[in-house]
Protein backbone atom coordinates (compact mmCIF):
# COMPACT_ATOMS: atom_id res chain seq x y z
CA UNK A 1 0.00 0.00 0.00
CA UNK A 2 1.24 3.40 -0.55
CA UNK A 3 0.78 6.00 2.02
CA UNK A 4 1.49 10.31 1.45
CA UNK A 5 2.16 10.49 -2.03
CA UNK A 6 2.16 13.31 -4.64
CA UNK A 7 1.80 12.65 -8.28
CA UNK A 8 2.93 9.29 -7.86
CA UNK A 9 6.44 9.89 -5.68
CA UNK A 10 7.35 9.35 -2.14
CA UNK A 11 8.49 12.23 0.39
CA UNK A 12 12.04 10.96 -0.06
CA UNK A 13 12.43 11.62 -3.44
CA UNK A 14 10.33 14.62 -3.24
CA UNK A 15 12.52 15.64 -0.77
CA UNK A 16 15.69 14.59 -3.51
CA UNK A 17 14.36 16.57 -5.76
CA UNK A 18 14.76 19.65 -3.98
CA UNK A 19 17.54 19.00 -3.05
CA UNK A 20 18.29 18.53 -6.60
CA UNK A 21 16.63 21.53 -7.55
CA UNK A 22 19.01 23.49 -4.75
CA UNK A 23 22.33 22.84 -5.62
CA UNK A 24 21.32 23.40 -9.36
CA UNK A 25 20.61 26.77 -8.59
CA UNK A 26 23.76 27.45 -6.97
CA UNK A 27 25.29 25.79 -9.38
CA UNK A 28 23.73 27.93 -12.20
CA UNK A 29 24.13 30.70 -9.23
CA UNK A 30 27.39 30.87 -8.95
CA UNK A 31 28.38 29.82 -13.05
CA UNK A 32 26.38 33.50 -13.45
CA UNK A 33 28.19 35.45 -11.23
CA UNK A 34 32.17 34.49 -12.58
CA UNK A 35 30.99 35.10 -15.79
CA UNK A 36 29.50 38.13 -14.79
CA UNK A 37 32.48 39.36 -13.13
CA UNK A 38 34.70 38.33 -16.17
CA UNK A 39 32.50 40.56 -18.87
CA UNK A 40 32.04 43.34 -16.75
CA UNK A 41 35.33 43.60 -14.39
CA UNK A 42 37.77 43.05 -17.25
CA UNK A 43 36.71 45.62 -19.17
CA UNK A 44 36.70 47.82 -16.48
CA UNK A 45 40.49 47.62 -16.38
CA UNK A 46 42.10 51.17 -17.65
CA UNK A 47 44.37 48.75 -20.52
CA UNK A 48 41.38 46.71 -21.87
CA UNK A 49 40.67 48.97 -25.07
CA UNK A 50 44.41 48.36 -26.34
CA UNK A 51 44.14 44.57 -24.73
CA UNK A 52 41.26 44.37 -27.14
CA UNK A 53 42.67 46.25 -30.06
CA UNK A 54 45.58 43.91 -30.76
CA UNK A 55 44.05 40.52 -29.57
CA UNK A 56 40.33 40.51 -29.99
CA UNK A 57 40.01 42.89 -33.33
CA UNK A 58 37.03 42.23 -35.13
CA UNK A 59 38.26 43.90 -38.27
CA UNK A 60 41.18 41.97 -38.70
CA UNK A 61 39.91 39.26 -37.30
CA UNK A 62 37.12 38.49 -40.56
CA UNK A 63 40.20 39.59 -42.79
CA UNK A 64 42.12 36.87 -41.92
CA UNK A 65 40.16 33.90 -40.82
CA UNK A 66 39.60 32.86 -44.95
CA UNK A 67 43.42 32.32 -45.06
CA UNK A 68 44.08 31.00 -41.97
CA UNK A 69 41.27 28.54 -42.50
CA UNK A 70 42.94 27.91 -45.83
CA UNK A 71 46.01 27.32 -44.21
CA UNK A 72 44.86 25.09 -41.71
CA UNK A 73 43.95 22.54 -44.46
CA UNK A 74 47.52 22.11 -44.97
CA UNK A 75 48.02 21.14 -41.13
CA UNK A 76 44.85 18.63 -41.32
CA UNK A 77 46.80 17.45 -44.48
CA UNK A 78 50.19 17.21 -43.01
CA UNK A 79 48.04 15.27 -39.83
CA UNK A 80 46.10 13.01 -42.27
CA UNK A 81 49.44 11.37 -43.50
CA UNK A 82 51.80 11.24 -40.19
CA UNK A 83 48.37 9.42 -38.25
CA UNK A 84 48.63 6.27 -40.06
CA UNK A 85 52.64 5.81 -40.11
CA UNK A 86 52.52 6.91 -36.47
CA UNK A 87 50.14 4.07 -35.48
CA UNK A 88 51.51 1.25 -37.70
CA UNK A 89 55.71 2.22 -36.23
CA UNK A 90 54.82 3.20 -32.65
CA UNK A 91 53.31 -0.22 -32.84
CA UNK A 92 56.28 -2.32 -34.83
CA UNK A 93 58.27 -0.71 -31.86
CA UNK A 94 56.11 -2.12 -29.03
CA UNK A 95 55.86 -5.04 -30.58
CA UNK A 96 59.76 -5.17 -31.05
CA UNK A 97 60.27 -4.62 -27.38
CA UNK A 98 57.92 -7.11 -26.45
CA UNK A 99 59.82 -10.00 -28.40
CA UNK A 100 60.98 -13.12 -26.38
CA UNK A 101 63.23 -14.90 -28.43
CA UNK A 102 66.88 -14.65 -27.05
CA UNK A 103 67.93 -14.68 -30.70
CA UNK A 104 65.59 -11.32 -31.31
CA UNK A 105 67.72 -9.70 -28.00
CA UNK A 106 68.96 -7.18 -30.64
CA UNK A 107 65.29 -5.69 -31.66
CA UNK A 108 64.55 -5.66 -28.04
CA UNK A 109 67.70 -2.97 -26.81
CA UNK A 110 66.96 -0.90 -30.23
CA UNK A 111 63.34 -0.70 -29.65
CA UNK A 112 64.49 0.58 -25.63
CA UNK A 113 67.03 2.69 -27.42
CA UNK A 114 64.42 4.11 -30.05
CA UNK A 115 62.17 5.31 -27.37
CA UNK A 116 64.63 6.47 -25.05
CA UNK A 117 66.02 8.81 -27.39
CA UNK A 118 63.27 9.91 -29.69
CA UNK A 119 61.24 10.88 -26.32
CA UNK A 120 64.28 12.68 -25.07
CA UNK A 121 64.95 15.44 -27.50
CA UNK A 122 62.51 18.21 -28.21
CA UNK A 123 60.48 17.88 -31.54
CA UNK A 124 61.86 20.97 -32.78
CA UNK A 125 65.38 19.85 -32.57
CA UNK A 126 64.28 16.53 -34.78
CA UNK A 127 62.50 18.30 -37.13
CA UNK A 128 65.15 20.76 -37.71
CA UNK A 129 67.49 18.45 -37.74
CA UNK A 130 66.00 15.64 -40.13
CA UNK A 131 64.41 18.84 -41.74
CA UNK A 132 67.52 20.35 -42.87
CA UNK A 133 70.00 17.69 -42.52
CA UNK A 134 69.07 14.98 -44.55
CA UNK A 135 68.34 16.89 -47.18
CA UNK A 136 71.41 18.80 -46.54
CA UNK A 137 73.56 15.96 -47.54
CA UNK A 138 72.55 16.77 -51.29
CA UNK A 139 68.85 14.93 -52.20
CA UNK A 140 67.39 15.51 -55.60
CA UNK A 141 63.89 17.43 -55.74
CA UNK A 142 61.47 16.73 -54.98
CA UNK A 143 62.89 13.93 -52.60
CA UNK A 144 64.29 16.94 -50.47
CA UNK A 145 61.23 18.55 -49.89
CA UNK A 146 60.55 19.62 -46.33
CA UNK A 147 57.21 18.39 -46.62
CA UNK A 148 58.61 14.83 -46.46
CA UNK A 149 61.51 15.08 -43.72
CA UNK A 150 59.30 16.62 -41.85
CA UNK A 151 56.60 14.81 -41.63
CA UNK A 152 59.27 12.29 -40.89
CA UNK A 153 60.33 13.86 -37.47
CA UNK A 154 57.27 14.18 -36.40
CA UNK A 155 56.24 10.21 -37.42
CA UNK A 156 59.53 9.50 -35.31
CA UNK A 157 58.76 11.16 -32.12
CA UNK A 158 55.36 10.54 -32.14
CA UNK A 159 55.92 6.82 -32.85
CA UNK A 160 58.10 6.25 -29.64
CA UNK A 161 55.39 8.12 -27.34
CA UNK A 162 53.11 6.11 -29.22
CA UNK A 163 54.66 2.57 -29.02
CA UNK A 164 55.51 3.17 -25.11
CA UNK A 165 51.57 3.66 -24.94
CA UNK A 166 50.61 0.28 -27.04
CA UNK A 167 53.51 -1.23 -24.76
CA UNK A 168 51.68 -0.87 -21.60
CA UNK A 169 48.46 -2.57 -23.29
CA UNK A 170 50.51 -5.15 -24.35
CA UNK A 171 52.04 -5.70 -20.63
CA UNK A 172 48.70 -4.84 -19.00
CA UNK A 173 46.89 -8.40 -20.82
CA UNK A 174 47.93 -10.88 -18.13
CA UNK A 175 50.36 -13.32 -18.26
CA UNK A 176 47.63 -16.32 -17.44
CA UNK A 177 46.25 -15.16 -21.03
CA UNK A 178 49.17 -16.17 -23.02
CA UNK A 179 49.82 -19.13 -21.11
CA UNK A 180 46.15 -20.44 -21.96
CA UNK A 181 46.20 -19.62 -25.50
CA UNK A 182 49.63 -21.28 -25.85
CA UNK A 183 47.83 -24.38 -24.05
CA UNK A 184 45.42 -24.24 -26.44
CA UNK A 185 48.38 -24.68 -29.24
CA UNK A 186 48.24 -21.21 -30.11
CA UNK A 187 52.02 -20.45 -31.53
CA UNK A 188 53.42 -17.46 -30.35
CA UNK A 189 52.79 -15.30 -33.05
CA UNK A 190 49.24 -16.59 -33.29
CA UNK A 191 49.06 -15.47 -29.15
CA UNK A 192 50.24 -11.85 -30.07
CA UNK A 193 47.82 -11.40 -32.88
CA UNK A 194 44.94 -13.11 -31.66
CA UNK A 195 44.41 -12.89 -28.06
CA UNK A 196 46.81 -10.40 -26.91
CA UNK A 197 46.78 -7.54 -29.38
CA UNK A 198 43.03 -7.00 -29.28
CA UNK A 199 42.53 -6.65 -25.84
CA UNK A 200 45.89 -4.32 -25.52
CA UNK A 201 44.77 -1.51 -28.40
CA UNK A 202 41.47 -1.37 -26.77
CA UNK A 203 42.50 -0.25 -23.20
CA UNK A 204 44.65 2.31 -24.59
CA UNK A 205 42.40 3.85 -27.26
CA UNK A 206 41.70 6.87 -24.95
CA UNK A 207 45.23 7.59 -24.47
CA UNK A 208 46.00 7.40 -28.24
CA UNK A 209 43.45 9.73 -28.58
CA UNK A 210 45.16 12.51 -26.74
CA UNK A 211 48.20 11.57 -28.78
CA UNK A 212 46.43 12.74 -31.66
CA UNK A 213 45.14 15.84 -30.08
CA UNK A 214 49.27 16.54 -29.33
CA UNK A 215 50.01 15.79 -32.93
CA UNK A 216 47.39 17.98 -34.32
CA UNK A 217 49.24 20.80 -32.72
CA UNK A 218 52.41 19.79 -33.04
CA UNK A 219 52.27 20.04 -36.69
CA UNK A 220 52.65 23.20 -36.57
CA UNK A 221 56.61 22.60 -35.60
CA UNK A 222 56.62 22.17 -39.55
CA UNK A 223 56.66 25.91 -40.16
CA UNK A 224 60.26 26.29 -38.61
CA UNK A 225 61.42 24.53 -41.96
CA UNK A 226 59.20 26.24 -44.49
CA UNK A 227 55.69 25.21 -45.18
CA UNK A 228 53.31 27.73 -44.23
CA UNK A 229 50.58 26.00 -42.77
CA UNK A 230 48.49 28.25 -40.14
CA UNK A 231 50.93 29.23 -37.43
CA UNK A 232 53.10 30.53 -39.64
CA UNK A 233 50.14 32.67 -41.66
CA UNK A 234 48.73 33.95 -38.30
CA UNK A 235 52.56 34.83 -37.82
CA UNK A 236 52.61 36.52 -41.23
CA UNK A 237 49.81 38.37 -40.54
CA UNK A 238 50.65 39.01 -37.12
CA UNK A 239 54.20 41.32 -38.15
CA UNK A 240 52.21 42.36 -41.34
CA UNK A 241 48.97 44.02 -39.40
CA UNK A 242 51.45 44.68 -36.01
CA UNK A 243 47.83 42.91 -34.44
CA UNK A 244 47.88 39.63 -32.72
CA UNK A 245 44.21 39.26 -33.37
CA UNK A 246 45.33 36.17 -36.34
CA UNK A 247 46.59 33.90 -33.61
CA UNK A 248 43.76 34.16 -31.91
CA UNK A 249 41.59 33.50 -35.55
CA UNK A 250 43.98 30.27 -35.33
CA UNK A 251 43.44 28.89 -31.76
CA UNK A 252 39.88 29.27 -32.43
CA UNK A 253 40.53 26.94 -35.73
CA UNK A 254 42.24 24.72 -33.72
CA UNK A 255 39.34 24.63 -30.79
CA UNK A 256 37.20 24.05 -33.24
CA UNK A 257 39.33 20.64 -33.60
CA UNK A 258 40.60 19.78 -30.09
CA UNK A 259 37.63 20.60 -28.16
CA UNK A 260 35.64 17.65 -29.43
CA UNK A 261 38.75 15.14 -29.74
CA UNK A 262 39.07 15.93 -26.10
CA UNK A 263 35.70 15.27 -25.05
CA UNK A 264 35.39 12.65 -27.47
CA UNK A 265 38.24 10.63 -25.88
CA UNK A 266 36.31 11.52 -22.26
CA UNK A 267 33.60 9.56 -23.85
CA UNK A 268 35.74 6.35 -24.08
CA UNK A 269 37.61 6.17 -21.25
CA UNK A 270 34.02 6.81 -19.44
CA UNK A 271 32.92 4.10 -20.74
CA UNK A 272 35.83 2.01 -20.74
CA UNK A 273 35.80 2.87 -16.88
CA UNK A 274 32.44 1.46 -16.63
CA UNK A 275 32.74 -1.72 -18.74
CA UNK A 276 35.40 -2.32 -16.31
CA UNK A 277 33.53 -1.78 -13.26
CA UNK B 1 96.31 76.08 -65.99
CA UNK B 2 94.48 78.96 -66.84
CA UNK B 3 91.62 76.78 -68.13
CA UNK B 4 91.54 75.36 -65.09
CA UNK B 5 90.90 78.69 -63.04
CA UNK B 6 88.71 79.26 -65.69
CA UNK B 7 86.51 75.98 -65.13
CA UNK B 8 86.53 76.49 -61.45
CA UNK B 9 85.93 80.08 -61.31
CA UNK B 10 82.38 79.35 -63.86
CA UNK B 11 81.57 76.48 -61.52
CA UNK B 12 81.66 78.54 -58.72
CA UNK B 13 79.65 81.46 -60.58
CA UNK B 14 77.21 78.71 -61.48
CA UNK B 15 76.93 77.10 -58.14
CA UNK B 16 76.95 80.51 -56.59
CA UNK B 17 73.23 81.41 -55.97
CA UNK B 18 72.26 78.24 -54.39
CA UNK B 19 75.47 77.27 -52.19
CA UNK B 20 75.10 81.43 -50.78
CA UNK B 21 71.58 80.90 -49.41
CA UNK B 22 72.64 77.18 -47.76
CA UNK B 23 75.59 77.90 -46.76
CA UNK B 24 74.39 80.38 -45.20
CA UNK B 25 72.15 78.01 -42.74
CA UNK B 26 74.68 76.17 -42.14
CA UNK B 27 77.45 79.08 -41.24
CA UNK B 28 78.47 79.24 -37.75
CA UNK B 29 77.00 75.53 -37.09
CA UNK B 30 79.58 73.32 -37.78
CA UNK B 31 82.69 72.10 -35.39
CA UNK B 32 85.38 74.46 -37.20
CA UNK B 33 84.13 77.52 -39.01
CA UNK B 34 83.87 76.96 -42.75
CA UNK B 35 84.50 73.21 -42.62
CA UNK B 36 82.46 70.34 -42.45
CA UNK B 37 83.14 66.75 -40.70
CA UNK B 38 82.45 63.98 -41.60
CA UNK B 39 83.01 60.52 -39.67
CA UNK B 40 82.95 57.26 -41.44
CA UNK B 41 83.78 53.38 -39.88
CA UNK B 42 87.21 52.55 -39.36
CA UNK B 43 87.75 51.01 -41.76
CA UNK B 44 84.94 51.68 -44.03
CA UNK B 45 83.57 49.25 -46.36
CA UNK B 46 82.81 48.36 -49.78
CA UNK B 47 80.64 49.94 -51.38
CA UNK B 48 80.17 52.17 -49.48
CA UNK B 49 83.62 53.84 -49.17
CA UNK B 50 85.86 52.50 -51.88
CA UNK B 51 89.35 51.02 -50.81
CA UNK B 52 88.91 52.68 -47.45
CA UNK B 53 89.84 56.21 -49.00
CA UNK B 54 86.61 58.52 -48.34
CA UNK B 55 88.78 61.39 -49.13
CA UNK B 56 88.27 60.00 -52.99
CA UNK B 57 84.41 61.10 -52.91
CA UNK B 58 84.45 57.08 -54.23
CA UNK B 59 81.55 54.73 -52.74
CA UNK B 60 78.01 55.67 -52.27
CA UNK B 61 77.89 57.09 -48.77
CA UNK B 62 81.43 59.45 -49.72
CA UNK B 63 79.91 60.36 -52.84
CA UNK B 64 76.69 61.29 -50.82
CA UNK B 65 78.77 63.31 -48.28
CA UNK B 66 80.18 65.24 -50.82
CA UNK B 67 76.95 65.87 -53.03
CA UNK B 68 75.26 67.30 -49.34
CA UNK B 69 78.40 69.44 -48.38
CA UNK B 70 78.26 71.08 -52.14
CA UNK B 71 74.80 71.68 -51.67
CA UNK B 72 75.43 73.41 -48.10
CA UNK B 73 78.22 75.41 -49.61
CA UNK B 74 81.16 74.00 -48.73
CA UNK B 75 83.90 72.97 -51.21
CA UNK B 76 85.20 69.47 -51.95
CA UNK B 77 88.69 71.18 -49.51
CA UNK B 78 86.64 72.16 -46.78
CA UNK B 79 85.21 68.76 -46.61
CA UNK B 80 86.93 66.59 -43.73
CA UNK B 81 87.04 63.10 -42.27
CA UNK B 82 87.63 61.29 -39.62
CA UNK B 83 86.93 58.25 -38.04
CA UNK B 84 84.35 56.59 -35.04
CA UNK B 85 83.28 53.01 -34.43
CA UNK B 86 79.79 52.25 -35.02
CA UNK B 87 78.59 52.16 -31.59
CA UNK B 88 81.08 54.84 -30.18
CA UNK B 89 79.06 57.51 -32.44
CA UNK B 90 75.16 56.17 -30.99
CA UNK B 91 76.05 56.85 -27.54
CA UNK B 92 74.93 59.88 -25.92
CA UNK B 93 77.69 62.91 -25.88
CA UNK B 94 79.56 65.37 -27.22
CA UNK B 95 80.83 64.12 -31.17
CA UNK B 96 84.17 64.90 -32.89
CA UNK B 97 82.08 64.98 -36.03
CA UNK B 98 79.46 67.00 -37.51
CA UNK B 99 77.75 64.15 -39.24
CA UNK B 100 78.62 60.54 -39.22
CA UNK B 101 77.67 57.99 -42.29
CA UNK B 102 77.91 54.03 -41.56
CA UNK B 103 74.69 52.63 -42.63
CA UNK B 104 73.19 53.78 -39.50
CA UNK B 105 69.31 52.85 -39.68
CA UNK B 106 66.83 55.29 -38.37
CA UNK B 107 65.29 53.60 -35.61
CA UNK B 108 63.10 55.49 -32.66
CA UNK B 109 65.49 54.05 -30.16
CA UNK B 110 68.12 55.58 -31.06
CA UNK B 111 66.95 58.29 -32.31
CA UNK B 112 66.14 59.29 -29.02
CA UNK B 113 69.61 59.63 -27.93
CA UNK B 114 71.19 60.89 -30.84
CA UNK B 115 69.86 62.99 -33.93
CA UNK B 116 68.99 61.48 -37.33
CA UNK B 117 68.81 63.70 -40.52
CA UNK B 118 66.06 62.49 -43.15
CA UNK B 119 67.10 59.32 -44.92
CA UNK B 120 69.56 59.07 -47.64
CA UNK B 121 68.88 55.86 -48.79
CA UNK B 122 66.18 53.24 -48.71
CA UNK B 123 67.92 49.37 -48.42
CA UNK B 124 65.39 47.79 -50.74
CA UNK B 125 64.26 44.17 -51.60
CA UNK B 126 67.54 41.83 -53.83
CA UNK B 127 67.38 38.14 -54.70
CA UNK B 128 69.77 36.09 -52.82
CA UNK B 129 69.78 33.38 -55.65
CA UNK B 130 71.41 30.07 -54.31
CA UNK B 131 73.97 28.13 -56.41
CA UNK B 132 72.10 26.68 -58.62
CA UNK B 133 69.97 29.57 -59.77
CA UNK B 134 72.43 31.93 -59.76
CA UNK B 135 71.99 32.79 -63.64
CA UNK B 136 68.44 33.89 -63.60
CA UNK B 137 67.96 36.86 -65.34
CA UNK B 138 66.88 39.70 -63.25
CA UNK B 139 63.05 40.30 -64.65
CA UNK B 140 60.09 39.43 -63.40
CA UNK B 141 59.06 36.58 -65.37
CA UNK B 142 62.23 34.69 -64.59
CA UNK B 143 62.15 34.79 -60.98
CA UNK B 144 58.40 34.15 -60.90
CA UNK B 145 59.39 30.02 -61.80
CA UNK B 146 61.89 30.18 -58.72
CA UNK B 147 60.88 28.22 -55.96
CA UNK B 148 60.85 31.40 -53.31
CA UNK B 149 61.58 31.44 -49.37
CA UNK B 150 61.63 34.52 -47.13
CA UNK B 151 61.85 35.47 -43.17
CA UNK B 152 57.87 35.54 -42.47
CA UNK B 153 58.03 38.57 -40.46
CA UNK B 154 59.35 40.64 -42.78
CA UNK B 155 58.23 42.63 -45.53
CA UNK B 156 60.01 40.42 -47.71
CA UNK B 157 56.79 38.41 -47.96
CA UNK B 158 54.65 41.14 -49.27
CA UNK B 159 57.11 41.66 -52.04
CA UNK B 160 56.70 38.41 -53.15
CA UNK B 161 52.98 37.56 -53.03
CA UNK B 162 52.57 41.37 -54.16
CA UNK B 163 55.05 41.19 -56.93
CA UNK B 164 56.50 38.25 -57.82
CA UNK B 165 53.83 35.98 -57.55
CA UNK B 166 55.88 32.91 -57.51
CA UNK B 167 54.00 29.76 -59.34
CA UNK B 168 55.28 27.34 -56.63
CA UNK B 169 54.23 27.92 -52.66
CA UNK B 170 56.59 30.08 -50.83
CA UNK B 171 58.77 28.94 -48.01
CA UNK B 172 58.49 30.93 -44.96
CA UNK B 173 61.07 31.02 -42.05
CA UNK B 174 61.44 32.17 -38.35
CA UNK B 175 64.90 34.18 -39.18
CA UNK B 176 67.90 34.43 -41.00
CA UNK B 177 69.57 31.16 -40.51
CA UNK B 178 66.53 28.70 -41.31
CA UNK B 179 66.31 30.77 -44.97
CA UNK B 180 70.34 29.92 -45.29
CA UNK B 181 69.87 26.25 -44.14
CA UNK B 182 66.86 25.95 -46.84
CA UNK B 183 69.30 27.30 -49.36
CA UNK B 184 71.85 25.00 -48.56
CA UNK B 185 69.40 22.56 -48.58
CA UNK B 186 68.41 22.96 -52.03
CA UNK B 187 65.10 23.14 -50.64
CA UNK B 188 64.58 26.71 -51.77
CA UNK B 189 66.15 28.61 -55.13
CA UNK B 190 65.85 32.20 -53.61
CA UNK B 191 65.32 34.23 -50.69
CA UNK B 192 64.13 37.89 -50.71
CA UNK B 193 66.43 40.34 -47.83
CA UNK B 194 67.08 44.02 -48.20
CA UNK B 195 70.29 44.15 -50.12
CA UNK B 196 72.84 45.09 -47.37
CA UNK B 197 72.01 41.75 -45.64
CA UNK B 198 71.57 40.00 -49.19
CA UNK B 199 75.20 41.38 -50.42
CA UNK B 200 76.81 40.30 -47.08
CA UNK B 201 75.00 36.84 -46.83
CA UNK B 202 76.23 36.26 -50.30
CA UNK B 203 79.85 37.21 -49.64
CA UNK B 204 80.56 35.63 -46.37
CA UNK B 205 77.93 32.86 -45.24
CA UNK B 206 76.20 31.47 -48.57
CA UNK B 207 79.32 29.56 -50.31
CA UNK B 208 78.40 30.17 -54.64
CA UNK B 209 75.18 32.17 -54.00
CA UNK B 210 74.93 35.29 -55.54
CA UNK B 211 72.50 38.53 -55.45
CA UNK B 212 70.92 38.89 -58.35
CA UNK B 213 68.74 41.94 -58.77
CA UNK B 214 67.23 44.37 -56.89
CA UNK B 215 63.83 45.68 -56.53
CA UNK B 216 63.19 49.37 -56.83
CA UNK B 217 63.09 50.96 -52.75
CA UNK B 218 60.00 52.46 -53.58
CA UNK B 219 58.23 49.14 -54.41
CA UNK B 220 58.95 47.41 -50.55
CA UNK B 221 57.27 50.19 -48.67
CA UNK B 222 58.72 50.55 -44.64
CA UNK B 223 62.26 48.55 -45.37
CA UNK B 224 65.45 50.03 -43.30
CA UNK B 225 66.13 53.67 -44.47
CA UNK B 226 70.00 55.50 -43.88
CA UNK B 227 69.88 58.69 -42.07
CA UNK B 228 73.23 60.43 -41.33
CA UNK B 229 73.99 60.58 -37.58
CA UNK B 230 74.34 63.54 -35.22
CA UNK B 231 74.87 64.90 -31.98
CA UNK B 232 71.30 65.45 -29.89
CA UNK B 233 69.90 68.72 -30.79
CA UNK B 234 72.55 69.83 -33.29
CA UNK B 235 71.39 72.71 -35.18
CA UNK B 236 72.86 71.05 -38.04
CA UNK B 237 69.75 69.11 -39.25
CA UNK B 238 67.32 71.33 -41.11
CA UNK B 239 70.25 72.25 -43.30
CA UNK B 240 71.47 68.55 -44.01
CA UNK B 241 67.56 67.40 -44.58
CA UNK B 242 67.44 70.52 -46.82
CA UNK B 243 70.38 69.48 -48.98
CA UNK B 244 68.87 65.61 -48.51
CA UNK B 245 65.42 67.16 -50.28
CA UNK B 246 67.15 69.31 -52.75
CA UNK B 247 69.39 66.18 -53.69
CA UNK B 248 66.05 64.13 -54.11
CA UNK B 249 64.56 66.20 -55.74
CA UNK B 250 66.94 66.92 -58.25
CA UNK B 251 67.52 63.29 -59.21
CA UNK B 252 71.28 63.75 -58.20
CA UNK B 253 70.73 61.46 -55.22
CA UNK B 254 69.24 58.84 -57.35
CA UNK B 255 71.99 58.74 -59.65
CA UNK B 256 75.05 58.64 -56.97
CA UNK B 257 72.75 55.26 -56.08
CA UNK B 258 72.79 53.99 -59.47
CA UNK B 259 76.56 54.44 -59.62
CA UNK B 260 77.73 52.61 -56.58
CA UNK B 261 74.75 50.73 -55.57
CA UNK B 262 73.82 49.15 -58.83
CA UNK B 263 76.69 49.60 -61.30
CA UNK B 264 79.62 48.68 -59.07
CA UNK B 265 77.82 45.88 -57.03
CA UNK B 266 76.59 44.66 -60.44
CA UNK B 267 73.26 44.01 -58.67
CA UNK B 268 70.54 45.24 -61.50
CA UNK B 269 67.50 46.41 -60.96
CA UNK B 270 64.29 43.99 -61.10
CA UNK B 271 62.32 44.82 -64.65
Amino acid sequence: MRMQTTGGKTRRQLYEDRLRRRSLLIAGGSTALVILAIFILVPMAPGWEKVQKSFFNKEVFLKTFPKLLDAFLLDVAIFAWCAPLIAILGLAVALMRDVRAPALFPLRIFGALYTDIFRGVPVVLTVYLIGFGIPGLGLPRPWNSPYIWGSLALILTYSAYVAEIFRSGITSVHQSQRAAAQSLGLAERDVMLFVVLPQAIRRVVPAQMNMLIALQKDVALLSFIGPVEIFRQAGVFKSLLANFTPYVGAAVIFLCVTIPATRYADYLMNKQNRERS
Amino acid sequence: MKTLILTTGLALALSATSAFAAGHCAADKTLTDGKITFATGNPAYYPWVMDDAPESGKGFEAAVAYAVAEEMGFAADDVVWVRSSFDEAIQPGVKNFDLNMQQYSITPERDEVVDFSSPYYAAPMAVLAGPNVIETAPTLEALKALKWGAVGTTTAVTVLTDAVQPTSDLLLYGDNADVNAAIQANQIDAALYDLPTALYLSAVVIEGSKVIGQFDASASGDGDEFGMLMEDGNPLKTCVDEALAALTESGKLGAIEAEWLQQTTGVPLVK
